[in-house]
């Protein structure tokens, strides 16, 4: 409109933009509360992590008690084993969830037949569709002890039964197992979103040149879904400190003796705030969580921003 | 791959490559394995909720059905059934005004951050996207939630927890990105509002988005037994999965005390129940799949591309 450019980059004025968009901002607000409500608020709540809590100071007019929350948190020792166990697991987690995915989606895309395709990946989306609670109960068929089916099994090929909530070294594979179950089906949908939305014409080129099936699978769609797996593994380092807590409390059922290889720091948490009712503890185990949370997504953000800025989040 | 159909067309008698066949013999073989072991879990279930307890009691869990077909364990979930009905009522309800929101919220919030002329979007969603970033975790939110918002034994504490997701609102920004800023224009030209412009035009533009969003939304309130966990002590307020929770867990004690005191076990068959318990819990939101399925995909694709 035969402005110059300086106009161009200053700010619209304030007022102006309430009046122009009053009504796209009125359309905002119910989220624009609930985030304030639900996540902004709960962040001023960290402060608990340094107070004495009391049940009539609340959580801001409590006394504070500098960092032995942290102490007492330290003097627990339990702190190291269940952010070793979160790690572990999420890595694992990671890992697998890429190859299982990935690897998912490029198989399914060769496969021609339209109904074995359609009915495999309904078959695949059922373990998506339940809660870990579902998911427990079916632990609990298979490996209950005298009546699980595994041990119908094992007890029929004349060996001993297994007792799975005596042997703590079987865990981390169930789990990871668990976990590759549930969510394979639902995550390589998203790959195979991405391998349809690429250009076709690539892999005809590919063939007329004679690449051959492997090839194209090795040189272009493995390639093609990096900028996928980026994002992926990305939004998945940013919670590398946060355990699946549905996965970890739902097939573990709290027992003592599976605590050191079961034990993430979410599962932790819940059971110092429920179980010892220990509010400030508790609460510096939870922003001792957070910030580790921010630091790694931030890292890790910053990293691919610098490596290459189009996969970084924002 | 298109080539062999390409081939098929043209009617080119020419063989399919050693590497067609053996990706072929391994997609198949793969994604056919993983879709049993998928399967498989539910088979188990089903046939265990269909067998008698003494079987059950006896034998364990059957691999194949025994052969004797029994209702037993399903007429005892349902011969008390006001609690069921309760649990399910409360689920339904929760799920359906729940999603209702979730999906409002989200597909509004979208929707104006979608607005290339809305000059403070991108400070606004930022301003969403911080609270992935950092969050106050559980002690702050659940000391908020009892002490200031009164969640105990309220129905909001079922439904507000979830009702805004920002990954939601992400993925109905880009997909709204997506409708041609024309429409909006032309309709603010006609002197529409842009309350009307979101509800008149882009809504009914947006049905895979409604409905990808809807799913997403309707699985996590039925799944939820969290909240029910944290919140709710009065069993008439609990989730159908919470019920279930509890029931597996109460029935285990309920088995180790019957095992301790000396009494029979057989009199309370609890097994079974927990598998017909179990298939009770989950068979409404696996029907509504096929349903949805393709939406669900195509809003996948939408959720896919960055936000």
């Amino acid at each position: 409109m035969g402005r110059n450019k300086k106009v161009k980059v200053a700010k619209p004025p304030f007022f102006k933009v309430v009046r122009r968009h009053w009504m796209l901002l009125l359309m905002l607000m119910p989220a624009i509360v609930y985030v304030i409500v639900f996540s902004y608020i709960p962040m001023t709540g960290v402060v608990l992590a340094f107070k004495k809590y009391n049940y009539n100071g609340g959580i801001y007019f409590s006394p504070w008690n500098g960092l032995n929350n942290f102490k007492a948190l330290m003097i627990s020792g339990k702190l190291g084993m269940v952010t070793r166990n979160t790690i572990l697991y999420n890595i694992v987690f990671i890992t697998m969830g890429v190859i299982l995915e990935m690897g998912m989606a490029i198989l399914i895309n060769e496969i021609r037949c339209k109904v074995f395709k359609k009915t495999a990946q309904s078959f695949m989306f059922l373990p998506y569709f339940i809660s870990w609670v579902v998911a427990g109960a079916i632990v609990y068929n298979v490996f209950n002890f005298e009546r699980g089916v595994a041990n119908h099994i094992i007890t029929g090929l004349g060996s001993e039964p297994f007792d799975l909530y005596n042997s703590p070294g079987a865990w981390p594979f169930l789990l990871v197992f668990l976990k590759a179950w549930k969510q394979t089906g639902y995550g390589s949908v998203v790959y195979l979103a991405a391998i349809t939305s690429m250009d076709q014409e690539m892999f005809e080129a590919a063939s007329l040149d004679g690449a051959s099936a492997w090839q194209k699978i090795r040189y272009l769609t493995i390639p093609s879904l990096i900028p996928t797996m980026m994002i992926l593994v990305l939004l998945a380092i940013g919670n590398i400190f946060r355990g699946d807590f549905g996965l970890f409390y739902q097939t573990v059922r709290s027992s003592a003796l599976l605590e050191p290889v079961t034990d993430v720091i979410d599962t932790y948490v819940f059971r110092l705030l429920i179980s010892s009712g220990d509010v400030g503890v508790s609460a510096a185990a939870g922003f001792y969580q957070s910030v580790l949370c921010f630091i790694t997504i931030m890292c890790a953000n910053g990293l691919v921003k610098k490596y290459n800025p189009d996969y970084a989040l924002y | 791959m298109r080539k062999s159909r390409n081939i098929v067309r043209t009617g080119k008698k020419v063989r399919l490559g050693a590497d067609v066949i053996s990706v072929n013999i391994l997609a198949y073989v793969v994604v056919g394995a993983f879709a049993i072991v998928c399967l498989v879990p539910f088979y188990l279930i089903i046939v265990a909720s269909f067998t008698p307890e003494t079987s059950l009691i006896k034998n364990g869990y059957p691999i194949f059905p025994t052969g004797e077909f029994s209702l037993e364990s399903y007429g005892l979930c349902l011969k008390n059934p006001v609690q069921i009905l309760w649990a399910y009522g409360t689920t339904m309800g929760v799920t359906l005004a729940g999603t209702c929101l979730a999906v409002i919220m989200s597909t509004m919030t979208g929707y104006v951050l979608s607005r290339k002329d809305f000059p403070w979007r991108n400070k606004f969603a930022f301003f969403f996207f911080f609270t992935t970033l950092f969050s106050g975790g559980l002690v702050p939110t659940y000391m908020l939630c009892i002490r200031y918002l009164h969640f105990k034994n309220n129905y909001l504490a079922l439904i507000l927890p979830m009702m805004f997701s920002v990954w939601n609102m992400i993925i109905a920004k880009s997909f709204m990105a997506g409708i041609p800023d024309s429409i909006s224009e032309s309709a603010k030209m006609d002197g529409a509002n842009d309350f009307l412009i979101y509800v008149r035009l882009i809504l009914p533009l947006s049905k895979p988005l409604i409905a990808t969003l809807g799913l997403f939304s309707a699985l996590a309130y039925w799944n939820d037994w969290y909240n029910s966990m944290l919140y709710i002590t009065d069993e008439e307020k609990f989730m159908l999965q919470y019920y279930l929770q509890r029931m597996l867990g109460s029935a285990e004690a309920m088995r180790l005390v019957a095992e301790k005191s000396g009494m029979p076990i057989t009199t309370v068959p609890l097994e079974s129940m927990k598998m017909a318990m179990t298939v009770i819990a989950t068979g409404p939101i696996v029907l509504l799949y096929p349903f949805v399925q393709r939406y669900f995909v195509k809003g996948m694709t939408i959720g896919a591309v960055k936000g």
